[in-house]
């Protein structure tokens, strides 16, 4: 087949980073297209967060549980990271969808970047994200939401919370890739979500939590990321927590990436 | 150009840490410029092969060149000189027909330009122009194929693989594909298609392979295979499988091969035509033995196998495929 070889300087620039920045936005793309086209998973991705606001907001605040100043400006940016995390759930079903219609077996006998069908469903997981923080912040201002930390400090909040929520995500990307379908994806994705968004300070501060639980709460990565978006848009001290969400980001790309990636090449 | 596109030796892929083996040493040569057939039932290895050729799946062991480039050590030079079609109709569905062929082109690494003017051409040459912009959910199953098909083709490959490409198809959806494969034929693609219909294998392919249980049990030319077949079947269905059991021990001798008896039915190859059916009746309506059903059938896949391996397509799956999970079963499907 010597006469379709293709030439060397062609098959160098096939795989330039250039190239692979465009196999990524292509799908990307293809994925945010999917947003517009079918806008009601964007409806029932921030049904939910609202739901929650209202009814901690109004429900279980009535309880009188929470004696640590206003309960709303405590409430709006713990639902804020839980919102963010859950989008991740979109992320292994989106991969499991494309495994289960042959799509995924498709991309892999194309000439594209290995990682571009992982990079673009979570970059458009997280674009997907911004839009709903946008939502969900404007209805957390609907029902009293005022955030004291000023706007920049409100923007670190949402970018140190979004690096959380994307690096998870590849996590996510594993389970929608080793997942036989999608629905076994989004049932398998619940019982790691769970422990980590409602055993920790979303809610209710760590002092109000079960003695037994607060060992967990305080050291696990959705409390520290809370603790540290709560504090830049209440304008409260921070402490450590931003640096420790940050670190906990990197982490778990560094062992979720290559779990993800080696599980998209195992797979056909 | 090389006389063979595809050749793979002593191809070897395990699922479920080598508790199942999908392909058990399968060899073959797709010569330039053909449609070359892997026929065989679900289970026997067909859409596996397919996937290592295509360097989706990596095999246990075994090597492969396809277009000149080793599917283990240049998957990257082999993609540029493929195009895939697998059995799902792989489209995106809430993309638009014309979306889905320019992503494909897009991810070829096409300059944009030549990516939509190729998913215009490709979409009029399979009859989509006018569905061009409705989204691909809306589509027909025989669209989907015929898009899909598209989307194997955007990059022009030389090589193409087709994974079952009629299956679930009416017969005027699958007439219009097996007349777009033979037109691409004649533009120089080496194709290799799965099926599991001979009738399909018949039509298309110059050569063709059997494959079962993950290993070739027949390969030549599609009229080598029937004339090793016989032309006809006699399928005979009696009221008990005590009148079957009698009528089986009166036809014996009729043909060559031996009647194949289940239950209360009967399927006897007949080779020498009309004259030897009516010769079997004859001899069942003598002994006073009540036909319940009777049928001429032309050969099928199921008879290639009987003829060839003793037992039916569908029967004899091994037992440990059961246990696989559905993920599994898909992957080592065909």
């Amino acid at each position: 087949m010597t006469t379709t070889s293709t030439p060397i300087s062609t098959v160098a620039s096939h795989t330039s980073i250039g190239y692979a920045v465009r196999d990524v936005v292509t799908l990307a793309r293809r994925n945010l297209l999917a947003l517009i086209r079918v806008p009601t998973a964007l409806v029932f991705m921030v049904i939910q967060p609202v739901m929650f606001v209202l009814l901690f907001r109004y429900i279980f605040n009535a309880l009188g549980a929470f004696t640590h100043g206003d309960y709303v400006n405590f409430l709006v940016p713990g639902i804020l990271v839980q919102t963010t995390i859950f989008g991740a759930v979109g992320t292994a079903i989106g991969l499991a969808e494309d495994l289960q219609r042959g799509l995924i077996e498709r991309f892999k006998a194309l000439p594209m970047a290995r990682m571009a069908v992982l990079a673009g469903r979570t970059l458009a997981d997280s674009a997907r994200n911004v839009i709903v923080l946008i939502i969900i912040t404007g209805v957390g201002f609907l029902v009293g939401f005022r955030p004291h930390g000023g706007f920049f400090d409100y923007i670190a909040a949402c970018l140190v919370m979004l690096l959380f929520a994307y690096c998870l995500s590849w996590g996510f990307a594993f389970v929608g890739l080793a997942a036989p379908n999608s629905e076994t994806a989004q049932a398998m994705t619940f019982p790691l979500i769970f422990p980590l968004t409602f055993a920790s300070t979303v809610f209710i501060p760590l002092s109000e939590l079960p003695s037994w639980l607060q060992g967990f709460a305080n050291n696990q990565p959705v409390s520290e990321t809370t603790n540290a978006v709560r504090a830049l848009m209440t304008g409260t001290p921070a402490g450590d927590s931003i640096w420790v969400s940050l670190l906990w980001s990197i982490g778990l790309v560094a062992v979720l990436a290559p779990l993800a990636v080696n599980q998209f090449r195992k797979i056909a | 150009m090389s006389e063979f596109s595809v050749e793979a030796t002593d191809i070897v892929r395990t699922f479920s840490d080598g508790e199942f083996r999908a392909l058990d040493g399968v060899t073959l040569q797709v010569p330039t410029g053909q449609v070359f057939g892997l026929l065989g039932p679900n289970g026997s290895g067909k859409t596996t092969m397919v996937r290592i050729l295509s360097t989706v799946l990596s095999p246990t062991q075994g090597k492969a060149i396809v277009g000149g480039y080793d599917v283990v050590k240049q998957p990257g030079q082999v993609r540029r000189v493929i195009g895939l079609a697998g059995q799902f109709a792989a489209v995106d569905e809430n993309l638009t027909g014309f979306e889905n062929l320019r992503m494909v082109g897009f991810l070829n690494h096409m300059e944009k330009s030549t990516a939509i003017a190729r998913s215009r051409q490709l979409l009029a040459d399979f009859g989509l122009a006018e569905f061009a912009h409705k989204l691909t959910q809306t589509y027909s199953g025989g669209m989907r194929r015929r898009l899909d098909l598209a989307a194997a083709l955007v990059a022009d490959p030389p090589i193409l693989f087709l994974d079952e490409p009629t299956t679930g198809l009416d017969p005027q959806s699958r007439q219009d594909l097996w007349a777009i494969i033979e037109g691409l034929v004649e533009g120089g693609t080496t194709v290799l298609l799965t099926t599991q219909y001979l009738e399909e294998a018949d039509r298309l392919c110059k050569q063709l392979v059997v494959l079962d249980h993950g290993k070739i049990i027949a390969e030549g030319t599609s009229s080598q295979l029937k004339s090793s077949l016989g032309n006809t079947v006699l399928v005979l269905t009696f009221s008990t499988t005590v009148d079957a059991q009698s009528a089986l021990g009166l036809i014996a001798g009729i043909s060559p091969k031996p009647a194949n008896v289940d239950g209360t039915v009967i399927e006897l190859t007949v080779d020498m035509g009309p004259a030897s059916a009516a010769e079997a009746l004859r001899r069942i309506d003598s002994a006073d033995i009540n036909i319940a059903g009777l049928q001429l059938r032309e050969p099928s896949l199921d008879d290639v196998f009987l003829s060839l391996t003793g037992h039916k397509a569908e029967d004899d799956v091994p037992v440990v495929t059961e246990k696989l999970s559905r993920r599994d079963r898909r992957k080592a499907k065909v």
